[in-house]
């Protein structure tokens, strides 16, 4: 063996982990977010394992409106990559539209993909496990709405990444939706989180809408005050996301990143 | 459409990239952007179209300023093809062809599909995916895509690049014919100086990022003291070189 060759085969591996910083970041996070999720779920199943053993099905319908929102904000995301990789990007910047029109097509379409996901794995569940997360009723639709709208607005942040460091920004694409898992509350009530992240993870509409979740399957409960809050942070968060998705833009127009990107 | 180009300039950090250029291009008239690359030719295009944001000077179309104002309305009359651009790979040509004529708002959608695709020589390829497609019919789906608004004026980014010499000679002529038939202004970036002395009525000659030389074609031939364009863009390109 070569060992030259194989260090120079190394280096090309290196040199592009040294000179992308989402590729550091990406290889930091995944493990970081991995021990805070799972610590937090063992340890509240720890303190508390009698908490759902009344309920069946709380952790699998948690699991199919997050999948939800990973599909909506993936979905979301993975429509612009196809175009920065299919190497059309420059194509759609020409043409005669609107940076709202872009953001109102990309948020309407990715309506089809979520639930061309989700309408599956809902059904199915149905008779495997005998979970139907359509027992949450007409709350459904406004919890799925707040977590679109937010799935949607998680996609905007992470186009306008893409648009500002490029595709070196894919990895955080992906990433994304498991940094807010740990926070999001989905699995576990919000008690579970210290003090300190507990007052952050309530500026998060996830935290909202899966206790709202959890209180119509567990007690059957409904709040619609909670409910309407969470659709509302997620409102904000979309105004939010749609101003950095408008400066993004100006800023790559000032880079002329616009005209360049690809593969 | 008229396009007027005042001293236009962009800076990437610290580094100029188009250094206060001048240049107009009459109605109905083909004007070569030539230069060695790296010279700032892409990045004036890019101007021009509204992807890049000038650090100072202003482009004109039709008298009216490009700016965000009017962007939208001005692009809706323009159109670009490169090879280095693509379209979506996995979608057939009719399809391409189809979001594209709806998003700059064709009427007729499917007989200028049928018109482009006719004349371009694409009707037997409509249904199959562009990614299929051989670099020669690919470059010919994405002049009909240019083509699919009317555009008033068309930006071409080396139209025959890595084309056969049949291919591209089909390119040119099938562009000359446009041309004489239809209003259109056009900007050709190219590297082939046969192919400009062919189509172009003018020429602008960059060169790190400045205008070192413009006129017709035969004015710049006569005035380097050479045969043809070719040792003409050597003569002018290596000029510095020569000093040095």
């Amino acid at each position: 063996m070569n060992w030259n060759k194989i260090y120079a085969l190394s280096l090309r591996h290196i040199y592009l982990i040294k000179g992308s910083f989402p590729r550091i970041l990406d290889l930091i996070y995944w493990p970081t977010i991995q021990i805070f999720l799972w610590g937090f779920i063992s340890k509240f199943f720890t303190l508390s394992s009698s908490y759902y053993n009344n309920t069946v099905g709380i952790i699998l319908s948690a699991a199919i409106l997050y999948d939800f929102l990973f599909r909506s904000s993936i979905s979301y995301n993975m429509m612009f990559l196809e175009e920065i990789w299919s190497r059309n990007f420059t194509n759609l910047f020409i043409a005669p539209l609107k940076l709202s029109e872009i953001i109102a097509a990309l948020t309407f379409t990715a309506i089809f993909r979520t639930l061309i996901g989700l309408v599956p794995a809902a059904l199915i569940a149905i008779p495997l496990f005998g979970v139907s997360i359509f027992k949450i009723g007409t709350p459904l639709i406004f919890l799925l709405l707040a977590l679109y709208i937010f799935g949607v607005t998680l996609g905007l942040l992470v186009t306008s990444g893409l648009i500002r460091f490029g595709p070196s920004f894919e990895n955080i694409a992906w990433a994304s939706l498991f940094f807010l898992a740990p926070l999001g509350c989905i699995y576990y009530p919000i008690e579970i989180l210290p003090e300190w992240l507990q007052i952050i993870s309530k500026l998060l509409p996830l935290v909202h809408i899966f206790e709202e979740m959890r209180n119509i399957l567990i007690y059957n409960i409904i709040n619609y005050v909670q409910i309407f809050k969470a659709i509302f942070i997620s409102n904000l968060y979309f105004i939010f996301g749609v101003l950095v998705f408008y400066r993004s833009y100006e800023g790559a127009k000032n880079r002329g990143t616009l005209i360049n990107m690809g593969e | 459409m008229k396009l007027e180009v005042l001293n236009l300039s962009k800076k990437f950090n610290n580094v100029l990239a188009v250094k206060n250029i001048n240049f107009s291009i009459e109605k109905n008239k083909t004007l070569g952007l030539l230069g060695p690359n790296g010279c700032g030719k892409t990045t004036s295009i890019g101007m021009m179209l509204g992807l890049i944001t000038p650090s100072s000077g202003k482009i004109f179309i039709d008298n009216k300023i490009l700016n965000s104002t009017n962007r939208i309305n001005l692009l809706s009359m323009m159109n670009f093809a490169s090879p280095y651009i693509e379209l979506p790979k996995k979608l057939t040509v009719f399809q391409n062809l189809n979001v594209y004529a709806r998003l700059y708002g064709v009427k007729k959608v499917k007989q200028r599909i049928e018109e482009l695709t006719e004349n371009l020589n694409l009707n037997e390829f409509l249904n199959k995916k562009t990614g299929e497609l051989s670099s020669g019919q690919k470059n010919r789906v994405s002049l009909a895509k240019s083509l699919i608004n009317k555009p008033k004026l068309l930006f071409l980014d080396e139209p025959t690049a890595s084309l056969d010499p049949d291919v591209g000679d089909f390119v040119r002529k099938y562009l000359e014919n446009y041309k004489s038939e239809n209003e259109l202004t056009m900007l050709l970036a190219s590297h082939n100086m046969k192919e400009v002395e062919r189509l172009c009525d003018n020429v602008v000659m960059m060169k790190k990022g400045e205008i070192v030389d413009k006129g017709t074609c035969k004015e710049l031939i006569k005035k380097h003291g050479r045969d043809n364009l070719e040792e003409t863009f050597l003569k002018i390109a290596r000029s510095k070189d020569e000093l040095e």
